[in-house]
């Protein structure tokens, strides 16, 4: 499965490419500098424009345990393998997790949404990859695996720094385990126009309703995107939030939400990024962007909850 | 290494392809077949689109070797599949919609139009017209004879695709 040759840049590479997960999981062992490639819709553009030249690539395309996703029994989660597609998320996961198909419906274009792998998105972990607010709402963990074993990296612990993660260089993403919804999620990303743009910032939300008689008085979770040198959660808003549903039973009576908790929730979702100026944005308009990001999503998810529990939408 | 793969339903062999080479500089440069442009190598403008197992994707982000042993349709694989003598449907319905200027985004509009195409029954709606060209960029036309010539395609009678 090893090819070696010079290439037009008169530097060696080498193409690995392995058909199973054991094989991948070997030769990135024996290749610690191995760059992965699955849809190379990140990897390729660095090495077209000569920004990496890595010694080996190591092909993940030809691995069918990474391009699955089941709903394992029981207790509610999917495992979606890391080659899955933002075109699959978008044509086969909308009902399991609507927010992911969310925002994979607003990855770059067909052509990028066809190659680009929500594993891919993990490996770049740029902090305007727009699985990871969804992800870290959803409270996701990454399996990672290596000849040593593998392990379970929650989402919120997998972001280091700017296109740092927290995968040891023997190991792969195998799949990223997601909570099925339950209850209403939003994705919702600031850009120039709709398609094929990198986030100014987005923002990501999922409301799980109280569980009446069992103890769970339900929760929130947020997601920043690109307002941040890592993908950052909103602790204080989810907690306020949570507070208020809680307290004021509105879980149960899906009544309105009134404006000064949808105006604090989105103060509070604003104060936890760490926005800075760039070419994109400054980091104020970020800042303001955001908030208005997390009144909406919220004005949504609280619409479709009132809407399922069949409560009058003109309140 | 060595790169073989089914190119316009023709077995094609490339030698001395780099590891890091794009499968968009291997239809080009090794297999004769200039037909998908190179126009942005970063996946931002379309004019480089094939169909991959008949999934259209930018040629310029995928590597050499990820296309081994699989189909790729180019532009100059549709017309083929109308006979040598004339053009496909779709590339004649962008001529007669005036929908070529410069030409370097056609070839890549017209292997994602074909497979948008393939892909309906009867006229698209012009969102789901608008969806499917998104990453296809075109900097002459302003884009309303494109969609004029999708229009058209679709509309012709007879299997058009
Ligand atoms: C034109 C264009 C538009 C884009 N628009 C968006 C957008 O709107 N939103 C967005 O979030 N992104 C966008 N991107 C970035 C990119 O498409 C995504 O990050 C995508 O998810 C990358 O997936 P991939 O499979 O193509 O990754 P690859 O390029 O194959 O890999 C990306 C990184 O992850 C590593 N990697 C891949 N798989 C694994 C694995 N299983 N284990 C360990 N490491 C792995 C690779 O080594 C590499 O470092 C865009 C890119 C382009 C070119
Ligand atoms: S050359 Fe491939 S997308 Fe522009
Ligand atoms: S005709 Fe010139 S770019 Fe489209």
């Amino acid at each position: 499965m090893t090819r070696l040759s010079l290439g037009k840049h008169g530097k060696a590479m080498e193409f690995l490419q392995p058909t199973t997960l054991a094989e991948a999981i070997e030769a990135k062992a024996a290749h610690p500098g191995a760059v992965p490639i699955a849809g190379g819709t990140d990897v390729m553009v660095e090495i077209n424009f000569d920004m990496r030249r890595p010694g080996a690539l190591l092909d993940l395309t030809r691995v069918p345990e990474l391009t699955c996703w089941e709903q394992a029994s029981g207790d509610g989660v999917v495992r979606l393998g890391a080659g899955v597609t933002y075109a699959r998320l978008i044509a086969e996961l909308g009902g399991l997790l609507p927010g992911l198909a969310m925002a994979a419906r607003t990855v770059g274009s067909p052509q990028i949404r066809n190659r680009g792998t929500i594993g891919g998105n993990l490996g770049a972990a740029s902090p305007a990859g727009d699985c990871h607010p969804v992800l870290l709402a959803a409270g996701a963990a990454v399996q990672a695996a290596s000849v040593r074993g593998t392990r379970l990296i929650p989402v919120a612990e997998f972001f280091l720094a700017p296109k740092r993660n927290a995968l040891h260089s023997d190991e792969l993403i195998t799949s990223v385990l997601v909570p099925r919804a339950r209850g209403p999620q939003q994705f919702a990303k600031i850009g120039t126009r709709n398609a094929m743009v990198i986030a100014v910032c987005a923002f990501a939300l999922e409301l799980r309703p109280a569980r009446v008689g069992s103890g769970d008085e339900g929760s929130v979770g947020t997601g920043i995107g690109s307002a941040g040198p890592t993908p950052l959660r909103a602790p204080a808003a989810e907690e306020f939030l949570a507070g208020v549903l809680a307290d004021a039973g509105l879980w149960e009576s899906a009544g309105p939400l009134p404006d000064p908790v949808l105006r604090r929730f989105a103060e509070l979702a604003a104060a936890a990024a760490r926005p800075i100026d760039d070419v994109r944005g400054t980091a104020a308009y970020r800042r303001h962007a955001l908030a208005v990001l997390a009144r909406r999503t919220l004005a949504w998810a609280w619409d479709s909850y009132r809407a399922g529990r069949g409560a009058s939408r003109c309140g | 290494m060595r790169v073989t793969m089914t190119v316009n339903g023709e077995t094609m062999t490339a030698d001395n392809v780099w590891e890091g080479e794009s499968l968009l500089f291997v239809l080009r440069e090794r297999l004769a077949l200039p037909g998908s442009k190179n126009a942005c190598e970063q996946g931002e403008c379309g004019s480089c689109t094939v169909l991959l197992d008949d999934v259209p994707v930018c040629a310029c982000l995928v590597a050499a070797g990820q296309a081994a042993g699989r189909q790729v349709l180019t532009v100059e694989g549709l017309r083929a599949l109308a006979g040598q003598e004339q053009l496909h449907p779709v590339q004649q319905a962008f001529i007669d919609a005036g929908a070529v200027q410069c030409g370097f985004c056609t070839p890549g509009l017209i292997v994602q139009a074909y497979h948008l195409l393939r892909h309906s029954r009867g006229v698209p709606a012009d969102p789901d017209i608008r969806e499917a060209l998104a990453g296809n960029l075109c900097r002459c036309t302003g884009y309303e004879k494109i969609l004029d010539a999708v229009r058209l395609a679709a509309g012709r009678p007879g299997d058009a695709v």
